[in-house]
């Protein structure tokens, strides 16, 4: 009973994530999550040794209420944050479980305390292992997302080496722990792969935050089925795995983005301040320089507009100023998309939950390589918050850091309009040849403030 | 828990490696706009992991493991009350262009 209970709960967990494949059936995906959840939660709570419902169901209600809370006050542009947060919960509850069950094997029928069975014992520490890493791995993330930390890499000699050492040093332990069940070596692990999962996060720059995120979201997959295994649970091992699967693709999607491999971003150090030479060159350059009305002017005059943002219309929270200031393009009649590179933001699908936000409907929102065909046929790029992912570098120039990644082709269309704060360089640290090109016009100023601007320009 | 040891392994390989491809198929299915409702989700199911929480936090008495056990449960429910909540909020922001909706929270 109970196993077939637990099945139609990871059966329902399948159908959640297949829901995803359309925002229509998405709705109901996450109802079918809900409930999988709670048909595992009862069927659990129906245990024979399970006895003490005040004290759980205590317990669920201080969690689920902090949890609601911050998920119904979170701000959409905090979602890497609360992502990297919740993460950590999830791996610091694998090390829990997997410590509750060191110290009461008999709860978990997988043998006495100080005579565990050995495969429990190598499952477990596995578990705990991976748990750990992901905890701490997401503190930082977290810490680096809301900025709490610095974003830049933090890269210093030795790094692989030593993690390499570390690492080896916790197979190490492993085999100890399962030889003498000592519950010093126990904590000795926890501790040390709490220290791994900060020293693999550190050398990660803020814009590879996509490929970080993505990458503990696997690893909270692969500790729930860690602890799956100790237990012998099919409805862990199940999600584990399938929440595991989700986060590896995440970030081999993230990566390709940026044409790099997970190994080089795993490695980190992207995004210093190599490269300021390129900057260099371009010092006399000229640029043209344009305010709200010259903008408003150009879209009026224009049949179509394609805009693509980036982390900076995040920052500014320019998405409400941004979706006003088209639908008064489209009340002119004019065409108005959005361009999503995979790698805008600091999430997967980051900037769609911002426009989705602001009410834009998803139908005009593009990814790559749906809309990239269309630049040559379009009037005016506006280009929002974004900087590397329209470069033309990347296609052109073999030297530049950014060489083969995908970019929007914002170059082809026949003018485009930069919003940035100044003339900084992307995250890259490469500079941007468009912002030179005769068509190209630079609206310096903030995101949101910008838009309000062309608005009322628009409606005057 | 009375198959041999071995053999319990080896049916939750089974099912770790049907479990990683159906995994592997469901997520490309799912479309790029909803990556991150997508992490929301996984983020929430993931915290299934309440279920071994429950059964450490399960027998009377106080020990050492009960307090681990309601630990997870408390850190567990965070996240799935918070996951659910979250991924909610995010889809149902998603809407079409015929239904004009013009919400304020």
């Amino acid at each position: 009973m109970v196993a077939i209970l637990y099945l139609i709960s990871a059966l329902l967990f399948i159908f959640a994530l297949r829901g995803l494949s359309h925002p229509e059936s998405s709705r109901m995906g996450n109802i079918f999550g809900i409930i999988g959840m709670i048909i595992a939660v009862f069927t659990t709570l129906m245990f024979k040794s399970v006895l003490s419902y005040y004290e759980i169901g205590a317990a669920i209600l201080i969690g689920g209420a902090i949890g609601s809370f911050i998920a119904l006050r979170i701000e959409m542009t905090a979602l890497p944050q609360l992502v990297a947060a919740f993460h950590s919960l999830v791996g610091l509850a694998a090390v829990f479980v997997a410590a509750a069950a060191f110290y009461d094997p008999v709860a978990f029928s997988i043998g006495k305390v100080g005579s565990i069975k050995t495969a429990s014992l190598v499952e477990m520490s596995i578990g705990t292992f991976i748990g750990a890493i992901t905890f701490s791995g997401s503190v930082l993330a977290f810490g680096k997302l809301q900025g709490t930390i610095s974003g830049k890499p933090i890269v210093f000699k030795f790094q692989h080496l030593i993690n390499a050492l570390i690492f080896l040093l916790i197979i190490f332990l492993i085999i100890i722990f399962v030889i003498n069940q000592s519950p010093t070596i126990f904590w000795t692990i926890v501790i040390i792969s709490i220290l791994l999962g900060f020293l693999v996060v550190i050398p990660i720059g803020g814009a590879d935050m996509p490929v970080v995120v993505s990458m503990l979201n696997s690893y909270s997959g692969w500790a729930a089925c860690g602890i799956g295994f100790t237990l012998s649970n099919n409805l862990l091992i199940i999600t584990g795995a399938l929440v595991g699967a989700s986060g590896a693709i995440l970030s081999y999607i993230m990566s390709k983005g940026m044409n790099r491999s997970i190994i080089n971003v795993v490695l980190g150090g992207f995004g210093g301040e190599q490269d300021t030479s390129a900057s260099k060159d371009n010092s006399d350059k000229i640029v043209k320089q344009g305010n709200a009305e010259d903008a408003a002017y150009i879209m009026k005059n224009a049949d179509s507009v394609i805009i693509v943002p980036g982390y900076g219309m995040a920052v500014a929270q320019a998405q409400h100023a941004l979706r006003e200031m088209g639908d008064i393009l489209k009340k002119e009649g004019i065409e108005v998309r959005y361009a999503i590179h995979p790698v805008a933001g600091r999430m997967p699908g980051h900037m769609n939950v911002l426009l989705a936000e602001a009410n834009v409907p998803y139908e005009e929102v593009l990814e790559l390589d749906e809309i990239n065909h269309d630049f040559p046929m379009t009037e005016v790029s506006f280009v929002i918050g974004a900087n590397d992912v329209t470069n033309p570098a990347a296609k052109t120039d073999e030297s530049s850091p950014i060489f083969g990644m995908p970019i929007l082709d914002v170059e082809k269309s026949q003018s485009v309009l930069f919003v940035k704060r100044s003339m900084a360089t992307g995250y890259s640290g490469v500079d941007n040849e468009l912002f030179y090109r005769d068509n190209t016009t630079m609206l310096f100023g903030d995101a949101k403030k910008m838009c309000e601007d062309i608005v009322k320009s628009l409606s005057a | 828990m009375e198959a041999h040891s071995s053999e319990v392994f080896v049916i939750g390989l089974t099912v770790f490696f049907l479990a990683c491809i159906i995994g592997y198929y469901v997520v490309w299915s799912v479309t790029p706009a909803l990556h991150s409702p997508l992490m929301g989700v996984t983020n929430a199911i993931s915290s299934v992991i309440i279920v071994g929480a429950i059964l450490a936090a399960g027998p009377q008495g106080f020990d050492t493991s009960k307090i681990f056990g309601l630990i997870g449960v408390v850190l567990a429910s965070v996240n799935i009350f918070g996951g659910f909540l979250v991924t909610y909020r995010m889809l149902s922001m998603f809407k079409k262009k015929t239904k004009k909706t013009k919400d304020k929270e």
